[in-house]
């Protein structure tokens, strides 16, 4: 950080030019076209995650009120919310949105190193998002078998979309991870191969770092769910046995015989698991430099932050049976599986407890990106430490499949990486538009999402304490669930509405701000990363002016004692002005 | 400030939430009560370090918080604190994660004085077997089942003559006597919940699990699915009923083995034929 490390010239290399509106706006290359494009898509299927969520919400609040809700229903929304949020929105907004824009920019590159591959990988997301919404207009629908989809209900009668439904989903997954890995692939050699001079590893901003690792935790765990997906589509199509055991569907004996369910739920969680972290560790990352840009201040133990990341990531391919306590898996692995888990408790720790310190003897500005940095430290640390819950292997059996995990990983992979998600758009849509958003109407926003999203789920840990199972279309007379829970999931219905509408004023800020919005200028918050270093804003075609930036310094140069400004820009050389770091 | 005091009332409103929350876990009754100690221990250590870092954030906010004039400190790392921190955490987390690990011990520890019975998931309903007097239980395979054969038993092995075949959602189990449950399913994945029992395990086709416990209270208790199963998962109910010996055997005795339901459904037949030959 502090000594200078050797200039290393990298050669420019030509770079592609767009000559019409087509191939500049819509089959464009350019990295940030792109990233507007995923980001554009991501949101708009995520917006019909979020509605599906409101309808089960209805259901659950308010049983036997909608006709137009049965239990079939119940399971599609469920299943195609659930997949929607985690694969479609999350990991591709995070990697396919952020990451393409953002990684060019902060590694000084002009552009991703395979801008056709770059192209490809979205139309083929866009292919995969549509085969999804499709399922919903073939016979029997989407299917319902939950998004982990496990077999053999997923491909037998009795469960919703067992036909056409189920064979999209798969074809839409596959689909998804093909196109996911030419952009990943992107992802990994543009930040090894298309940094700029003097932009050592140990010089990257955490935002890269976090999109860094978790693509190449995407690109070895993906396989798993393909070759899953793939084992799964010829079982139902050519009446394989690879998931499906003997079996006795609704009084018809199958012709299945010898197939392991406990197979499929290996291979999805080898890759479900690693999943939540390609989620989090971009938000990590981000929530890392939101935290220092606006406290002024660096990043405590930024050294520390970069290997947490990277043994987090490692440590994230042996836990994926902590889902698997309750499945019927030999039981001695539950001892395994519960010490690797909680061991990554304490590096994630860590970097809960660097972004607090960080705060410590900050000059703490609270715009929009530090107030949702914020709350997603409160949703993080309360999502993290119920995952110590369910991680021991002892508490889990009680709290598997109850409303308990539902809270859990709304909070912890649901509401915290969205708040960075909001946070990462107030900070960066000066950057991508040239204007600031609206303050007061941001304010509102912050205010109505974060307290009505921890409202909607921290009850919810409580009923599923008590036994309240997840899945369930209604619970009709049980006796051990009081009528106070029926209150409950009436009242957390009202907040999430309430919630899902106060979106209204986001998205109207958004558009508003782009003519209206405060002109921003290159540099607004004082950030230090390359991207606000630009000639322009937005930054042009191939980012940087004529000659890429050089970078002398690490990312966090705030508050440097001596420095003329409280934040040196990574291309600043030495001289008096910077106090010679 | 409203920050900070936004922060407050977040924290201040999880713990009163925690204290007053009239949903709890339901009474027990199996002997896993060390399950809920292990849940009350790592509520109070997770609930410290919750308390802990919030409040800490809350005081950075309040203290921090930009005014004209300050200056950020300029502290890129402090590895003594780090190590500090990092070894605070791994001894909190081991303290959850040593009871965790004994308890699971048990868990899957079958003492040897366990007597088994058998659940078995079908889509949407429960039924259960008893191995009967001679504590084997027969052989049964799916080939075999039909309307007439729910269980699938087969006709010529000896251990499954006197098996206690119980085709309807309602188990009886004895007080105090460990049991060892032996789970199936006929189609798709299930999971056998009570939660008064804490214990729950999937049933999965083509094998069998188990799990096993102690019922140390009598009562009424609802089986619940806990596995997706398809559209009628939330409505696989049960009921098992705990009870002292007299009405268990009062019960039992009510209940068919294998053998005399196969010479009922013999004299009925032989009935019907009579009937219809008159
Ligand atoms: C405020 C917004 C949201 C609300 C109100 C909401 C609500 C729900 C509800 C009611 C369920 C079904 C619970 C059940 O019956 O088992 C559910 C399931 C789920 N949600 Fe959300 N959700 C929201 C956002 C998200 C986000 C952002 C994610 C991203 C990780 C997410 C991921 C899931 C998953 C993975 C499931 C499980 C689906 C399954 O059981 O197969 N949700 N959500
Ligand atoms: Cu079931
Ligand atoms: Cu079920």
């Amino acid at each position: 950080m502090m000594v200078d490390v050797p200039v290393a010239e990298v050669a420019e290399v030509e770079l592609y030019h767009a000559k019409s509106y087509w191939t500049k706006y819509v089959f464009s290359q350019d990295a940030k076209v792109i990233a507007i494009q995923y980001g554009g898509t991501a949101v708009a299927i995520g917006l019909v995650g979020l509605v599906l969520s409101w309808l089960m919400r209805l259901q659950l609040g308010f049983p036997d009120t909608f006709a137009f809700i049965d239990a079939t229903d119940y399971y599609q929304f469920i299943t195609v919310h659930g997949m929607i949020m985690v694969i479609y929105l999350l990991t591709a907004l995070f990697l396919g949105g952020f990451g393409n824009y953002l990684i060019p920019l902060m590694v000084g590159a002009r552009d991703m190193v395979f801008p056709y591959l770059n192209m490809v990988s979205y139309w083929v997301y866009l292919c995969a998002v549509l085969i999804l919404v499709a399922s919903f207009f073939v016979e029997g629908g989407p299917t319902g078998a939950g998004w982990t989809l496990y077999p053999p209900q997923s491909i037998t009668e009795g469960t919703p979309g067992s036909e056409g439904g189920i064979i999209l989903m798969l074809v839409s997954l596959a689909l998804f991870i093909i196109g996911f890995t030419m952009g990943g692939l992107n992802y990994v050699v543009t930040v090894l191969q298309a940094r700029t001079r003097g932009m050592t590893l140990m010089r990257l901003p955490l935002t890269v770092w976090g999109i860094f690792v978790a693509t190449i935790l995407a690109l070895l765990a993906f396989p798993a769910l393909f070759v899953g997906c793939i084992m799964m589509t010829l079982d139902k199509l050519l009446g394989t046995s690879f998931f499906m055991p003997e079996m006795i569907s609704l009084g018809q004996q199958l012709e299945y015989d010898g197939g392991s369910p406990i197979l499929f739920q290996h291979l999805f969680w080898f890759f479900g698991h690693p999943e939540v972290y390609i989620v989090a560790l971009p938000a990590f990352g981000i929530v890392s430099d939101l935290l220092a840009v606006h406290a002024r201040k660096n990043i405590f133990g930024y050294r520390m932050m970069v290997w947490a990341i990277v043994i987090i990531g490692a440590l994230s391919f042996v836990v994926w049976a902590h889902h698997m306590y309750v499945s019927g898996m030999h039981p001695y692995f539950g001892f395994f599986f519960a010490t690797t888990t909680l061991i990554i408790a304490v590096p994630t720790a860590l970097k809960v407890y660097n972004w607090v310190l960080t705060l410590w003897h900050g000059d703490i500005h609270l715009t929009q990106p530090m107030l949702f940095s914020l709350a997603f430290l409160v949703t993080f640390i309360n999502g993290g430490i119920t995952g110590l819950f369910l991680g021991n292997v002892t508490v889990d059996v009680p709290l598997s499949d109850t409303m308990f995990v539902v809270a859990h990983f709304h909070m912890v992979m649901g509401i915290a990486p969205l708040m960075v998600v909001f946070g990462a758009i107030y900070h960066w849509y000066p950057k991508i538009t040239g204007r600031m958003l609206h303050e007061g109407m941001g304010k509102f926003h912050f205010w109505v999402t974060f307290l009505g999203a921890y409202t909607i789920f921290l009850p919810l840990h409580y009923i599923g304490l008590q036994g309240v199972p997840r899945r369930y279309f209604e619970f009709g007379d049980t006796a051990f669930i009081p009528d106070s829970v029926t209150t409950l999931n009436a009242f957390v219905t009202v907040v999430t509405l309430t919630v899902g509408f106060a979106q209204i004023v986001f998205f109207y800020n958004m558009w508003r701000s782009y003519k209206h919005g405060k002109v921003a200028g290159d540099n607004p918050w004082g950030a230090t990363t390359l991207e606000w270093q630009t000639a322009e804003t937005p930054p042009g075609h191939g980012n940087f002016g004529e000659e890429l930036p050089l970078v002398y310094r690490w990312a966090y140069d705030f508050s440097v004692p001596g420095a003329k400004n409280d934040f040196i820009p990574q291309n600043m050389p030495p001289g008096p002005d910077t106090n010679n770091h | 400030m409203i920050v900070a005091i936004g922060l407050l009332v977040v924290l201040v409103g999880t713990v009163l939430f925690h204290v007053y929350s009239p949903w709890w876990w339901t009474p027990i009754a199996s002997n896993w009560g060390n399950m809920d100690d292990t849940i009350l221990l790592t509520f109070w250590i997770t609930g410290a370090v919750f308390i802990a870092v919030m409040l800490f954030m809350v005081y950075c906010i309040y203290k921090f918080r930009h005014k004209e004039g300050r200056v950020a400190h300029y502290e890129p790392e402090n590895t003594k604190l780090e190590v500090w921190l990092t070894s605070i955490t791994a001894v909190g987390v081991a303290a959850m994660l040593a009871p965790g690990l004994i308890v699971w011990n048990d868990y899957v520890t079958v003492p040897e004085d366990a007597v088994e019975f058998e659940a078995i998931g079908q889509q949407w309903s429960w039924t259960f077997r008893l191995p009967g007097e001679d504590g084997k239980f027969g052989t049964v395979s799916m080939k075999d089942m039909n309307p007439d054969n729910p269980f699938g038993m087969s006709a010529d092995d000896p251990n499954g003559q006197d098996d206690v075949l119980i085709e309807e959602d309602e188990m009886h189990l004895l007080k105090d006597q460990p049991i060892k449950a032996l789970l199936r399913s006929v189609d798709v994945l299930h999971d056998f919940y009570v939660p008064q029992f804490r214990a729950k395990m999937d049933m999965v086709p083509g094998t069998v699990t188990y799990f096993w416990l102690t019922p140390i209270r009598t009562g009424e208790f609802e089986i619940l699915c806990a596995e997706l199963c398809g559209v009628g998962h939330h409505a696989m109910r049960g009921t098992v009923v705990v009870d002292e010996q007299e009405a268990y055997d009062e019960w039992l005795s009510d209940q068919a083995t294998y053998a005399e339901l196969v010479e009922e459904a013999r004299i009925r037949k032989e009935n019907e034929t009579r009937l219809a030959m008159n």
